[in-house]
């Protein structure tokens, strides 16, 4: 096989505060034509920034500071702008993480679609048209014929996504670079995307570097997988050999996140009293309801996971638990009381008991508020301690959320990482010494070692104050491994629900099957089989019935 | 040759200088990416400065030169060019006090600031001096009519120009020193327009995270009273209630700067209500704010301890630039005779008590630049706030008009 791409001894630097500060410690990278190349990290490896610089571009603030990126005999870090040009979406196309944000909503699919191939004068506008609709159907969208005269806003997500990989083909370029275009979406959507992306890649021959953090989809698409850590590269192996051998510590740590497992706890007492009894809501925004008849219990020292896709519920269920959204319909017990359905109604105490934490910290944690400021609040709030004795209630909430306590109290968020901010939403939940919490996805926008040391805290609070928590996830590798029990819920509906145990054998009901078939394993070979069983037509008819 | 063919000439010959500059930047660079990638649009506009510059400094050398009658035409480009100079090597020596004196934050602030921000600041900071001890700065009363000295002396203090070294900005329309009235302007404009702005930006502001905070019913009727009071041109609004108000207080001077402080702050709160509002709505759906509410945290607590600090960048700009308008305002009601009262001294009215002297500007420069002095203290003013304002914004980079 012929070499495509070939960068050596990438140095890119990022400037903040004065300072060129590195982002990319000498990587080498190569690529032959056809290959596709799976690039991983945590955030903040610096896989976005490889990505962009195959392209010879760097985003604003940063500089690729020594090194050659090579693309076919062209050295793209000294082309000119002109020679870019020509090469940008014609030879090399990108793919960016959010297709909805980089769309342009002002313009139909299909114009945006033809754009790059009249401009760079592949072919003419009504031939390109004609090319966008092979391509529609290639990817499986279905009405191929008609989907691209529709505005980006009237597309769902995955759709959206399949037609920026089919913008990126529109050129047929050699290199396609895929930056996570699979992880805002469903796991039941993002395989349709990750299937027809790898059969597209696969039918034009198209070389790809393909950029996640998660594994077990970069399983199914790399033939070989690269690992960066903090800008350098820890190890390049085929797909096979590194899920099977992986060589470095750091590498087997990543592949071992995986396994954190809690036992499962003996089933509760019948008749004890569960902390919070939700029984029969039915809530909704204006006149449309969104959940119908949801009912679920969670006992005291457990955890109720409420699974399901985005818009299946889970988050409004939450919010008529915590009194923001009243139900229409309905009761909500806390140990055997029913509560007030607005919050406005609820006593300070009713409040204290029931506490959240939020999937983004940084939009949970009020950026100008110091750390001790933030945990402080509810301490002073509800237990009325002021002063030295509110300092030190802090300290003892930081030293439980293992964070050290001098080095932190005086901090602004912004000085944390995403999953420190984490830690001190959690604290500020167990700073009013609830006996209920609600994590609303507190693990998904973060890194899977950062998530697994937050789901092990969640755990050792669980048992050392017998916390209830609701477990609102779309993930279910984080159901397995914190859940007793599991609520599956999908168009506001309650689909089945039961303890862990027998929601992971089957019988299942369909819905759960499609969900946990659908979670990538690390399996390399794991799609295909998938793919095999479901029928590949399958899929395409799954996201017609979904738009209709 | 005709004007308009000058010009064509003059940009096409730029063209083409701008495509040979482009040409021997990238022979003598050898491809230097910056060359290469200039747009010929780009390499134009090059050469379209220096051309202009090159003009600048040959009229300065003109205005420098010529003989008396022919240097009238250049009198005033010259006091441009000088006070830019100087103000903008002032800006420059303050921002290096700056960077050597203070603490290591503001040594970094003045680090990062642009010459346009520290000129405005260095501006904000005399003014502000000016206006505090106005009283023992000024040679003279504001309303002192010194006994035996002539009126409409002109400003320069040369007595060959018919100036008087001891009125070094000459005096006005009935004898009262020019220099004396700026200094005691800037405590009367400048301070009625500062507490006019804190006083429309405690009204629309508290209104206006009110409205985000409360929403609903309350929402809608404050949004649309401000709609309405927003739909009628302000400065003629204001005259109109200036006409009413002048009625009421009678002649009771005080009362009426007082009703016109009044007015002005609602007028503008209008605006500040809106910009209070917007902004706050995008913080009240931030979720720190939903886990204060469902903490059980009142009214006071969520506007004051959590919107507050979070808006306070985007209301500081709108402050320096309200502050603008309302200044400028002031000014104009006083210009037109309704606004700060005589005896005391006002830019606006100093302007409008001389503005007669302007028509002399062809042939006696130095007479006509006397009402272009208070009108020159307001510009240089506004001008200050709002490279500070810009700066601001910049730095917190939350409001993008």
């Amino acid at each position: 096989m012929s070499r495509l791409l070939t960068m050596t001894d990438i140095w890119i630097e990022g400037r903040s505060d004065e300072v060129w500060n590195p982002i990319i410690n000498g990587v080498d990278l190569h690529l032959n034509k056809g290959e596709v190349l799976g690039l991983i990290g945590e955030s903040g490896a610096g896989k976005s920034t490889m990505g962009l610089a195959a392209m010879g571009f760097c985003r604003d603030g940063v500089r690729i500071a020594k090194g050659a990126v090579n693309f076919d005999g062209i050295d793209l870090v000294k082309a000119s702008a002109e020679v870019k040009r020509g090469l940008l979406g014609k030879r090399i196309a990108y793919v960016a993480q959010s297709a909805a944000a980089s769309f342009n909503p002002a313009h139909k699919i299909i114009e945006q679609h033809t754009e790059g191939p009249t401009q760079h004068g592949v072919m003419g506008k009504s031939e390109s048209e004609r090319d966008a609709m092979e391509l529609y159907a290639k990817l499986r969208l279905p009405h191929p014929e008609e989907i691209g005269f529709r505005f980006p806003h009237q597309v769902s997500g995955g759709q959206l996504q399949r037609a920026m990989t089919a913008m990126a083909m529109s050129c047929r370029p050699d290199l396609i670079i895929f930056d996570e275009p699979t992880t805002a979406l469903d796991v039941t959507t993002q395989i349709e995307v990750l299937a027809s992306i790898r059969d597209i890649v696969d039918q034009f021959g198209t070389a790809a570097i393909y950029i996640t953090h998660d594994l077990a989809v970069v399983a199914q698409m790399a033939d070989r997988i690269k690992v960066l850590l903090r800008g350098d590269e820890v190890e390049t192996q085929d797909t096979r050999a590194m899920l099977s051998h992986p060589k470095e510590d750091y590498t087997k740590s990543l592949w071992a996140v995986r396994e954190f497992k809690r036992p499962q706890k003996p089933p509760v007492h019948d008749r004890a009293t569960p902390v919070v009894s939700v029984q029969g809501i039915t809530a909704g925004y204006g006149k449309i309801d969104v959940l119908y008849d949801v009912s679920f219990d969670i006992h005291e020292g457990r955890t109720v996971a409420v699974v399901g896709e985005s818009g299946s519920g889970k988050s409004t269920t939450a919010r008529c638990i915590t009194g923001l959204l009243p139900p229409r319909k309905g009761v909500i017990e806390f140990d055997g009381v029913a509560l007030p359905l607005d919050y406005r109604k609820r006593s300070k105490d009713q409040l204290r008991q029931v506490q959240m934490i939020y999937q983004m910290a940084d939009t949970a944690l009020n950026p100008r508020k110091t750390i001790g400021e933030i945990i402080g609040r509810p301490v002073e709030f509800y237990m009325g301690l002021k002063g030295r004795d509110k300092r030190r209630r802090v300290a003892e909430l930081l030293d439980q959320i293992e964070l050290p306590a001098d080095r932190y109290i005086d901090r602004l968020p912004s000085e944390l990482s995403g999953g420190q901010k984490q830690r001190i939403g959690i604290a500020r939940a167990l700073a009013a010494e609830p006996r209920f919490i609600i994590c609303d996805e507190v693990t998904s926008a973060l890194d899977q070692l950062v998530a697994e040391g937050i789901l092990r805290l969640l755990a050792k609070l669980q048992d050392e104050l017998k916390l209830s928590y609701m477990f609102i996830t779309h993930d279910l590798a984080t159901v397995r491994s914190i859940a007793d029990e599991v609520v599956v819920m999908k168009d506001g509906e309650v689909v089945e629900q039961g303890p862990k145990v027998e929601m992971f054998q089957p019988p299942h009901h369909p819905y759960t099957d499609l969900l946990l078939s659908s979670v990538p394993e690390m399996d390399p070979d794991w799609l295909n089989t998938l793919l095999k069983e479901r029928g590949v037509d399958n899929i395409g008819d799954a996201a017609v019935q979904k738009m209709d | 040759m005709s004007l308009w063919m000058q010009i064509v000439v003059v940009l096409l010959l730029c063209l083409a200088g701008g495509w040979a500059f482009r040409f021997a930047g990238i022979k003598a660079t050898d491809g230097k990416p910056f060359y290469r990638d200039m747009p010929l649009s780009v390499a134009f506009g090059y050469v379209l400065g220096a051309v202009l510059l090159v003009w600048i400094v040959w009229s300065y050398y003109l205005s420098r030169t010529l003989p008396a009658p022919e240097v009238n035409k250049y009198f005033f480009f010259r006091i441009a060019i000088e006070g830019f100079i100087i103000f903008a090597l002032f800006a420059w020596l303050f921002r290096l006090l700056g960077r050597s004196v203070g603490t290591s934050t503001t040594k970094k602030l003045f680090r990062q600031m642009p010459l346009t921000a520290s000129f405005g600041i260095l501006m904000i900071l005399i003014y502000a001096f000016l206006a505090i001890f106005a009283g023992l700065l000024a040679p003279y009363g504001q309303e002192q009519i010194v006994p035996g000295v002539a009126a409409n002396i002109p400003p320069g203090g040369n007595p060959a120009m018919g100036g008087n070294p001891d009125f070094p900005l000459g005096t006005d329309q009935i004898g009262r020193d020019i220099l004396s009235r700026l200094i005691y302007g800037a405590q009367n404009t400048v301070g009625i327009a500062f507490a006019t702005t804190c006083l429309a930006f405690f009204i629309g502001g508290s209104l206006g995270f009110l409205a985000a905070t409360l929403g609903g019913w309350l929402d809608q009727v404050l949004s649309r009273g401000v709609d309405v009071l927003m739909a009628i041109p302000s400065l003629i609004f204001a005259l109109l209630l200036m006409t009413i108000a002048s009625a009421w207080a009678g002649s009771e001077k005080g009362l009426l700067t007082f009703y016109m402080v009044i007015i002005i702050a609602v007028i503008d709160s209008t605006r500040v209500f809106r910009l209070a509002r917007a902004v706050g709505a995008n913080i009240v759906v931030m979720d720190y704010i939903e886990a204060a509410k469902l903490r059980g945290e009142g009214l006071g607590y969520l506007i004051f301890k959590e919107i507050l600090p979070n808006a306070t960048a985007p209301l500081l700009a709108e402050f320096g630039l309200r502050f603008c308008f309302v200044f400028l305002t002031i000014a104009s009601l006083s210009f037109l005779g309704v606004g700060i009262q005589p005896p005391l001294a006002d830019w606006g009215t100093m302007v409008r008590d001389l503005a007669q002297f302007i028509n002399f500007a062809a042939f006696a420069p130095q007479v006509a630049s006397a009402p272009l002095l208070a009108a020159g203290a307001i510009a240089l003013l506004t001008v200050a706030v709002n490279f500070v304002v810009d700066w601001m914004l910049h730095r917190s980079s939350g409001l993008k008009e």
